[in-house]
């Protein structure tokens, strides 16, 4: 039994040590420990939001204050200043000054749910972003704070020096952190959170006050946050305003919600496959944040459980037996498949007009699926617009189909005895 | 001594309108005492003054010695009131068993903790498990409390008004809506978790009021009309003209 309940996370630490050794490849590396660090981030935010029901608009706040408090920290520590701390550890420096400011704001923000709390999340994230381009002796305005990580020999010969040896950093927070938070979903604090998400008022006719653990996820929050943050502080040896920005948080509340909020593992989903296509897609087209939010807007609309949501439906199928799980293959490529046509058709427009309204773009020729494809010619326009509407008329069609499917098939699972 | 739950001139304005006028109450220990009224009687901002939802606009109320009446509804919970609600006030996406282990952790002492995890604490299950066993809804203990029942939810809600095994119990019409056969597996259920403990009661079904009370008010307009035992009640000539009427029950 506690084998079964080990296995995931053995099967996670396997998968981080093995992971450098299939994608070695400089951008690679890269790539993997900030979705590391930002597995953590968006699993803190989920505390608030799935586990919480709180609506943040401004947690990137303690995950960039945390960040610049790191670098400063570094930079001291190059000058002898301070107390040494191994870069080891730095990570919980940040954890710590993400807690202290999650403690001081939370304290404010979270006498209040709903949208009042949504509002004042928003004024902090704006206010900390005008601080630090105002307070430029602190916060270095535009230009951010540069830190070297390279401060001199750790256990074992370590440097973080290579970038290979910042991965296994990152990668190790990243474990102990979602075990952490994992854990934490399992208290009593982490009971009455979803009890006050739930329903708040309730809550304090057994004893508790709502304000009150809010407040302490708010915290507890801040404090996984500010880790992230100083892991980023790492990593990128740069922090600027953008990582306290609006946008930062915009940017991780779009990973939890498109990974699913009601799943631990929703966020870890979502930052992976979100950041995944921003780092791939930002080179490959202008039109990326657009995308983000048809995206964003589409799992909002049809999928509100976010894509583990859309696992987590067919749990009860395979549980009783994977075979169950065959009858909706067809119809599922079906949808699938329409589906894809529908979406090439109209990134392929969304190129084609991108490219005619863009002034500035030096290019003089569009390439779209591998293909030279002329804006200025009729025969792309009808292909994607011919892909876009026989796609869209497919998806319909095969849409009931697909849910029929999984309807019978979660009937034929709830039919039988378990086992 | 005085009694468990002390009412003392209690009064509550909503602007102009004055829904309590001076309630003066006072419940003994261990007695199961019902209130009933026709709607719009105040009963239910009764339990809010006494169970700390909203403060009185005048007057004092009393748990014990206690003076609880500007305390908050959790610190009033924690001296040992519990209440439940004439809507089903439940936590619909957790899971029938977390909603009665939430109603326990704070009781049992494990409040805000966030070292410890619920499935090792050996109390907190036992309490849990018995009450879902006495609720009827053991075997439903995985499902998500939004997917109960009517009747189901109404079980819950009282399992985790009780969870905590609070000495003075207020129930706000548990068994509205039920059927016949559901109404009677509720009052012997109250009867039950009330054992030695102090109840008070709001009830609309008249069978379940005399079943149950030892002693009952009759509520009209905000005031309190009369308090006297079912068979004094019964006979009350003020009662039948005020809220009975000739062809009561």
């Amino acid at each position: 039994m506690l084998i079964g309940r080990l296995t995931p996370w053995i099967a996670g630490a396997a998968a981080l040590i093995a992971l450098p050794h299939v994608f070695s490849s400089g951008f690679a590396l890269t790539l993997m420990s900030q979705i590391g660090l930002l597995i953590v981030f968006a699993l803190a935010y989920n505390m608030l939001l799935g586990q919480g029901g709180m609506l943040s608009f401004g947690h990137a706040v303690y995950f960039g204050l945390a960040g610049y408090f790191t670098v400063h920290y570094l930079n001291f520590i190059y000058e002898e200043q301070v107390p040494y701390i191994p870069v080891t550890l730095i990570p919980l420096f940040g954890g710590l000054v993400g807690l202290f400011f999650g403690i001081l704001i939370g304290y404010v923000s979270t006498r209040r749910a709903g949208t009042t709390f949504a509002m004042i999340s928003l004024g902090f994230g704006e206010m900390v972003t005008a601080l630090t381009l105002v307070l430029v002796a602190i916060f270095n305005g535009e230009d951010g704070i540069q830190a070297d990580r390279v401060l001199g020999e750790e256990l074992f010969g370590i440097t973080y020096g290579p970038n290979i040896e910042v991965y296994y950093l990152i990668a190790g927070w990243c474990l102990v952190c979602t075990l952490a938070m994992f854990l934490l979903t399992r208290t009593p604090f982490g009971r009455i959170s979803n009890a006050v998400r739930d329903n708040p008022e309730r809550v304090e006719f057994i004893g508790y006050s709502s304000q009150r653990i809010r407040w302490l996820a708010f915290s507890l929050s801040s404090f996984f946050a500010g880790i992230a943050g100083a892991l980023h502080a790492v990593n990128i040896e740069h922090v600027g305003f953008e990582q306290v920005s609006v946008i930062q948080s915009g940017l991780v509340l779009f990973m939890v919600y498109i990974g699913g909020t009601a799943t631990f593992v929703g966020p870890i989903i979502g930052a992976t496959l979100l950041y995944f296509l921003q780092s791939t897609l930002t080179g490959v087209t202008e039109a990326w944040v657009l995308y983000l939010g048809v995206l964003f807007v589409g799992v909002i609309m049809f999928f509100p459980g976010g894509l583990a949501g859309l696992i987590a439906m067919h749990q009860p199928i395979w549980r009783v037996r994977a075979r169950l799980l065959a009858p909706l293959l067809i119809p599922y490529s079906r949808f699938l498949a329409a589906l894809i046509v529908c979406v090439l058709g109209c990134i392929g427009l969304i190129e084609m007009l991108y490219f005619r309204s863009s002034r500035l773009s030096t290019e003089t020729e569009l390439v779209i699926y591998g293909v030279e494809s002329d804006p200025f010619s009729a025969g792309p326009w009808f292909i994607f617009v011919a892909a876009a509407a026989i796609g869209a008329f497919a998806v319909r069609k095969t849409y009931p189909s697909a849910v029929s499917a999984w309807n019978t098939a979660i009937a034929d699972a709830r039919a039988r005895p378990p086992g | 001594m005085s009694g468990a739950l002390t009412l003392a001139g209690l009064r509550k304005s909503f602007g102009a309108a004055e829904i309590i006028r001076g309630v003066d109450l006072e419940i003994e220990d261990g007695e199961r005492h019902a209130i009933i009224g026709p709607n719009g009687a105040g009963k239910s901002t009764l339990y809010n003054l006494i169970s700390g939802r909203f403060p009185p606009s005048a007057g004092r109320v009393h748990l014990y010695d206690t003076d609880i009446t500007d305390k908050k509804a959790f610190d009033i919970n924690r001296l040992g009131l519990t209440r439940s609600f004439q809507v089903t006030n439940i936590f619909a996406r957790m899971s029938v068993l977390d909603n009665v282990r939430c109603g326990c952790l704070y009781a049992l002492g494990h409040r805000y903790a966030w070292w410890k995890l619920v499935g090792r604490l050996q109390d907190v299950n036992e309490q849990t498990a018995s009450i879902l066993r006495d609720i009827g809804l053991w075997e439903k203990r995985e499902l998500p409390a939004g997917l109960l029942s009517y009747a189901d939810q109404r079980a819950l809600e009282l399992g985790i008004a009780i969870a905590g095994g609070a000495n003075v119990i207020l129930l706000d019409e548990p068994t509205a809506g039920m059927s016949h056969s559901e109404v009677e597996q509720a009052v012997s259920l109250i009867r039950r978790i009330s054992e030695g403990k102090t109840l008070l009661i709001v009830e609309h079904d008249m069978g379940v009021v005399f079943d149950l009370a030892d002693r009952i008010s009759v509520l009209v307009y905000g005031e309190i009309i009369a308090t006297g035992t079912p068979s004094e009640i019964r006979a009350s000539a003020a009662v039948q003209e005020a809220y009975l009427g000739t062809g009561a029950s």
